[in-house]
């Protein structure tokens, strides 16, 4: 049969599973980090208790990364390959700055080495009753929050420099993976927010944060859709059951739209109750697991539409 | 006999409007290869391969566009046969992306998978834009033609070239090959054979192929991205990060604006003020 199109025909790389999460928590780790970042900087003492809550999640979740990536492996115990070059007669460290998985592998290394010390020094500040943080543990934070904005955003890029019908038909997967990253970050750190009382007043907050997120995953949303047209990829990427997946990314962050403010009486700690104000209350668990969802569900649709 | 020389380009001339089907290059190369094979696959044609793959370093491709029952002579569309190989792209796709360096330009200009660099990471599979290289389900790394490297370190020509019986497959130093191609090409047209091609003859898909064909339709036809199709992962490098980028700073900014302090009373009631919540996330 002669196809019409002469675009793609290039085999699927059969990247499913391991790689959907390590997307997901890579997004996750990234952008906790990214806001724990930017509530640091902010100074008071419950934005940095919500700052160390954000390194508290960004450890683990990275944590995860290199276990995934590697299983995903045909030779797990080769993953130090990514690293080193091992031609024989090389055997020197291997950086592609045109390769997104090379450069990632780096960046892994380098956000793993920032993660780790900031969840060590925010573990010992809180041990010690330390309630703020000092010049260089905020400039450390902002140099491990770029390379956090890289590896919750890279994984796009990483699709995108490949052949693959969908994902090299566009320049938008970056950016909304990060986007989106950043959003289902939001939420997780809202959500454990109240649960620290001397971060609860950072909270409501992260319902702001989300929805700028969200404003900017959904122009990159459309901005995905605009590139696939002329590529003649749309109804792969949304066609049936894909669609259902993008449905439900969509319908899960719905309810954050719904204005969050509520009228609440303070009560100060001597028990005196202050004149009723508007507060935005940060969503609970349901609507926090519905968030992390639709990040999810998009990487999901992505990933396996072109495959 | 072909001279075999190191740093000398080497390649293949796969002249389709000769190719039998036969089939005998498949068997060649996975004699030579030690190549396992898959599981034949019986559909509505001669072509059981399916694919090139990690197993299937040459395929014969049948592109037979011809109606089941034929009332008269002339009813059939296309009777095609193309015996496809790795290309060895002068710019690759493949040797782009590797993040190992298990991709390389041997001394033959070809390019090879080294066996125990590669870790199976499949960067490559996503890019090849011709669908030639599989994950081996042995090894469990990438594999594809070599241009039968040992072969060539050896001074002998590639298995599938050597076994072909009607020279469709032609093996070479690439500027003689493309001399042959365009001789052979003038002499169809000469015999009023229009529709011959050459495909990565010239530079105008991927640089130049090392494995290059004579086709006797247009590349789409045979599944063959046409010059304008024929593009580097590379190309979304700079566009790719430049959005992430942009994002990135609208991000940073609008969470900076979003998570500014603001004058809030405390959220809610606190019930038992002598209950301590454990501290640190642990």
């Amino acid at each position: 049969m002669v196809l019409a199109e002469a675009e793609h025909f290039v085999r699927a790389p059969n990247w499913t599973w391991y790689i959907l999460f390590y997307f997901f928590l890579a997004g996750l780790s990234g952008g906790s980090y990214v806001l724990a970042t930017l509530l640091r900087l902010r100074g008071d003492s419950a934005a940095e208790a919500v700052a160390r809550l954000g390194y508290y999640v960004a450890f683990p979740t990275m944590l995860v990364c290199p276990i995934l990536l590697t299983l995903d492996l045909g030779q797990p115990l080769r993953f130090w390959h990514m690293l080193v070059n091992t031609t024989p007669g090389q055997l020197v460290p291997i950086f592609k700055y045109w390769s997104p998985m090379s450069v990632g592998a780096w960046a892994l290394v380098a956000f793993g080495l920032f993660v780790t010390v900031s969840f060590l020094d925010a573990l010992r500040r809180d041990r010690r009753g330390i309630e703020g943080a000092g010049l260089l543990a905020k400039l450390w934070s902002i140099a491990g929050a770029v390379v956090g904005l890289f590896i919750a955003g890279y994984t796009g890029v990483l699709l995108a420099v490949s052949n693959q019908p969908v994902w090299s038909d566009t320049w938008a997967l970056g950016g909304l993976f990060l986007a989106s990253g950043l959003s289902g970050s939001a939420a997780l750190l809202g959500w454990l927010a109240r649960h620290r009382r001397a971060a609860q007043p950072a909270a409501g907050a992260f319902v702001r944060a989300e929805r700028v997120f969200l404003l900017l995953e959904l122009v990159l949303i459309v901005a995905f859709v605009l590139t696939l047209v002329p590529a003649g990829t749309l109804g792969r990427a949304f066609g049936f059951p894909w669609i259902l997946l993008w449905a439900l990314a969509l319908l899960c962050v719905l309810p954050w739209l719904r204005s969050r403010e509520r009228t609440r009486s303070a009560v100060a700690a001597d028990g005196t109750v202050a004149a009723p104000a508007r507060v935005v209350v940060a969503p609970g668990l349901i609507l926090t697991t519905l968030a992390l969802i639709s990040v999810l569900a998009i990487r999901a649709a992505v990933i396996f539409s072109a495959q | 006999m072909v001279e075999i020389t190191p740093g000398r380009a080497y390649g293949f001339f796969t002249d389709t409007s000769v190719c039998i089907g036969c089939k005998a290059c498949e068997v060649a190369c996975k004699e030579w290869n030690q190549l396992p094979g898959n599981e034949p696959v019986f559909g509505d044609g001669f072509d059981n391969t399916g694919s090139l793959d990690s197993q299937n370093w040459r395929h014969v491709k049948f592109i037979d566009n011809v109606a089941d029952e034929t009332m008269q002579a002339g009813d059939g569309k296309a009777w095609l046969m193309m015996s496809d190989v790795c290309k060895h792209c002068k710019h690759a796709s493949c040797l782009e992306v590797c993040p190992t360096g298990a991709l390389i330009r041997t001394e033959f200009d070809t390019v090879y998978i080294q066996p125990d660099v590669c870790n199976g990471c499949r960067d490559c599979i996503a890019a090849c834009p011709y669908g030639v290289i599989g994950l081996d389900e042995h090894s469990n790394v990438a594999q594809k033609c070599t241009l039968c490297y040992d072969r060539l370190q050896g001074g002998m020509e590639p298995a599938c070239a050597k076994a072909c019986p009607t020279q469709s497959i032609q093996f070479g130093p690439v500027d003689e090959l493309r001399a042959k191609a365009s001789q052979r090409l003038d002499d169809l047209h000469g015999q009023g054979i229009a529709q011959a091609q050459l495909y990565g003859a010239d530079d105008s898909v991927y640089g130049g192929l090392n494995a290059f064909f004579l086709l006797m339709d247009k590349p789409e036809a045979y599944h063959l991205p046409n010059a304008a199709n024929a593009v580097l992962p590379s190309r979304n490098n700079a566009r790719g990060y430049l959005a992430t980028a942009v994002t990135a700073v609208l991000a940073v900014i609008g969470g900076l604006v979003a998570l500014r302090r603001r004058r809030e009373p405390v959220r809610e009631p606190v019930p038992e003020p002598v209950r301590k919540q454990p501290e640190g996330g642990e």
